[in-house]
């Protein structure tokens, strides 16, 4: 078991735009990366839990030539509008970093 | 788009393949944004290695809309200023390229203005002489209007179709440039080119695309150099410098104490978009799917097989705003534990007397939005905040007012807000004289105008440099 603030390398947030959230967890290595991968723990549902959206609107895409797995969906607000608590976007990550893979 | 099809062209000899091989374009970047600042060793240790052209992106999206609405930058003037007459000074003096993109932040009319007069002004005091463009990119409403009745518009992330009430209700809006427009300008003869809103990488593809490259890795140079030395590590605001060949884009910090890895690099290939595979730009898609990340020293990555799909039509995004009201803020924060053991009842009963009183002068409740942000609790995720254990021995509160009516409204019912908030009376109360403490006299701040995104379309263009008029002047 590990938890992902332990073993990834990167594990990121940022807006894609104005109206969407990015977010970016890499990881040090091929051989890293496929067994993250083989966990299965990391999916569009995963994503849609955490931040309580549909699962439809979560792009998940595991980017192999990065060690990567990258998932894009909704801001809670566009960036900017009244209610919006962080505009660049780049402090909505920590729910991720105590998710724990079975590795 | 002319020089598309010319490397399109150049593609289909073998004769002229062959001696794309050996073409390469060093391209140096000074920092991620005009006005972030780069020491000025990196710029001297870039200009050394002779690159065919230098620029730095202007500006950014991300800051959100106030910028675009007010037509002012987020970097200070004094700041844009110091960088842009290095590189000025730097790039007259070897004969070669300075081209910026997104000028003054937000890329508008009033932006482009602002570093072009920059621009003038420096020439001027260091006897600076050069050919200047300035491509413009804020557009007009009624051609606008015109786009959207051609059906040319479509929205993106989810907006509702493009209206003319939208349009007139937008306080800016400006279009995304790809390469051609800045292209044309340099084919023009201009040294300096000064973009409005472009897509970051566009500038440096198009000087990678006239010098005959292909579209995939001199749009993929441009992904990396948009951004300085982002994708080096340590991360700094620093320069960057990139080498185009026919198959391949080489990446190496100026700065010795920074580094390119394989690792920094494709972690930057996942910066600010939807998909990290899949990149949309003006004219094509860039897909990084098969990309090869290798190191050509501890420092230096070659990133290769990079592909491009032009696209059926050429697209711009448009960014537009529209003005939301006028906010003003109040900073405070509580250390009483019997106030933080009832907050949510204490907010409510706030919230209430401001409804109350702020009606009796005027403040109709439709008129306004209150936040009371609590920061220790959740204020940087708000309801996606997941932690909703015991709360700390303190509690920070940004109280905010947005009105539609005027700033002295908004700062009428902050005012109201933060006297409740001072004395509103709570079971169990002991602190009487005052529930929050203000780090600040005078503890209300007016923010000014408050925008919003109102248009995030992409239009649909038969040619690319059409809404983008080109103005040239010498200096």
């Amino acid at each position: 078991m590990a938890l992902i603030k332990d073993v990834a390398k990167v594990c990121k947030s940022k807006n894609a735009g104005p109206f969407e959230l990015t977010i970016d967890v890499v990881f040090e290595d091929a051989a890293t990366f496929r067994k993250v991968k083989e966990t299965g723990v990391l999916t569009a549902a995963l994503f849609a839990r955490l931040y309580n959206v549909p699962e439809e609107t979560v792009l998940f895409t595991p980017y192999d030539a990065a060690f990567a797995f990258k998932a894009t969906f909704p801001r809670l607000v566009p960036a900017g509008d009244f209610g919006d608590t962080d505009v660049y976007g780049c402090q909505q990550h920590a729910p991720l970093l105590d998710i724990d893979l079975p590795l | 788009m002319a020089s598309i099809q010319r490397e399109r062209g150049n593609h289909d000899a073998s004769i002229q393949a062959a001696k794309i091989m050996t073409r390469e374009v060093r391209l140096l970047s000074t920092s991620a944004i005009l006005g972030y600042g780069f020491p000025e060793a990196s710029l001297r240790a870039g200009m050394d290695r002779k690159p065919d052209a230098i620029g730095v992106d202007g500006g950014s999206v991300d800051p959100g809309p106030h910028y675009l609405g007010i037509g002012k930058p987020f970097c200070s003037p004094i700041a844009i200023r110091r960088d842009l007459r290095l590189m000025l000074n730097a790039a007259v003096s070897a004969g070669i390229p300075l081209v910026i993109g997104t000028c003054g932040g937000a890329g508008g009319a009033p932006h482009l203005d602002l570093v072009a007069s920059m621009a003038r002004d420096i020439a001027c005091q260091d006897g600076l002489h050069f050919k200047m463009a300035l491509v413009h990119a804020e557009q007009d409403k009624g051609s606008l209007k015109r786009r959207v009745a051609d059906g040319m518009v479509r929205p993106l992330a989810g907006l509702p179709a493009l209206t003319d009430a939208t349009i007139d209700r937008a306080e800016r809006v400006v279009a995304m440039m790809g390469p051609e427009p800045i292209a044309a300008a340099l084919d023009a003869g201009a040294q300096v080119v000064l973009a409005g809103r472009a897509s970051d990488p566009a500038s440096w593809a198009a000087v990678a695309m006239r010098a005959g490259l292909p579209p995939a890795p001199a749009w993929y140079a441009g992904k990396m150099l948009e951004c300085g030395a982002t994708p080096s590590i340590p991360k700094g605001h620093d320069s960057l410098f990139v080498t185009v060949r026919d198959d391949h884009v080489e990446c190496e910090p100026v700065n010795p104490i920074r580094r390119c890895t394989p690792l920094s690099i494709a972690n930057h290939s996942l910066h600010e978009n939807s998909s990290p595979i899949h990149h949309i730009e003006p004219g094509g898609m860039l897909d990084t799917s098969a990309c090869r990340f290798d190191a050509l020293s501890d420092r230096a990555v070659r990133i290769s097989g990079m592909r491009w799909t032009p696209a059926d039509r050429y697209t711009v995004k448009l960014e537009g705003v529209e003005l939301a009201g006028y906010r003003s803020i109040c900073v405070c924060g509580t250390r009483d534990p019997l106030l933080i053991g009832r907050l949510d009842d204490f907010i409510a009963s706030v919230r209430r007397e401001v409804a109350t009183k702020a009606a009796q002068f005027g403040a109709d409740p439709d008129s306004y939005q209150l936040a009371i942000r609590t920061y220790g609790r959740d204020g940087v995720m708000a309801e996606r905040e997941p932690f909703r254990g015991a709360l700390g021995h303190e509690l920070g509160f940004v109280i905010e007012v947005v009105s539609k009516q005027s700033q002295e409204m908004a700062s009428a019912v902050l005012g109201m807000a933060r006297t409740n908030m001072l004395h509103t009376d709570f079971p169990g109360r002991l602190c009487r004289e005052g529930n929050m403490a203000f780090p600040f006299s005078p503890s209300d701040i007016e923010v000014g105008p408050v925008y919003r995104f109102s248009v995030y379309h992409v239009a649909e263009l038969t040619d690319p440099t059409e809404p983008f008029p080109i103005d040239f002047e010498s200096l």
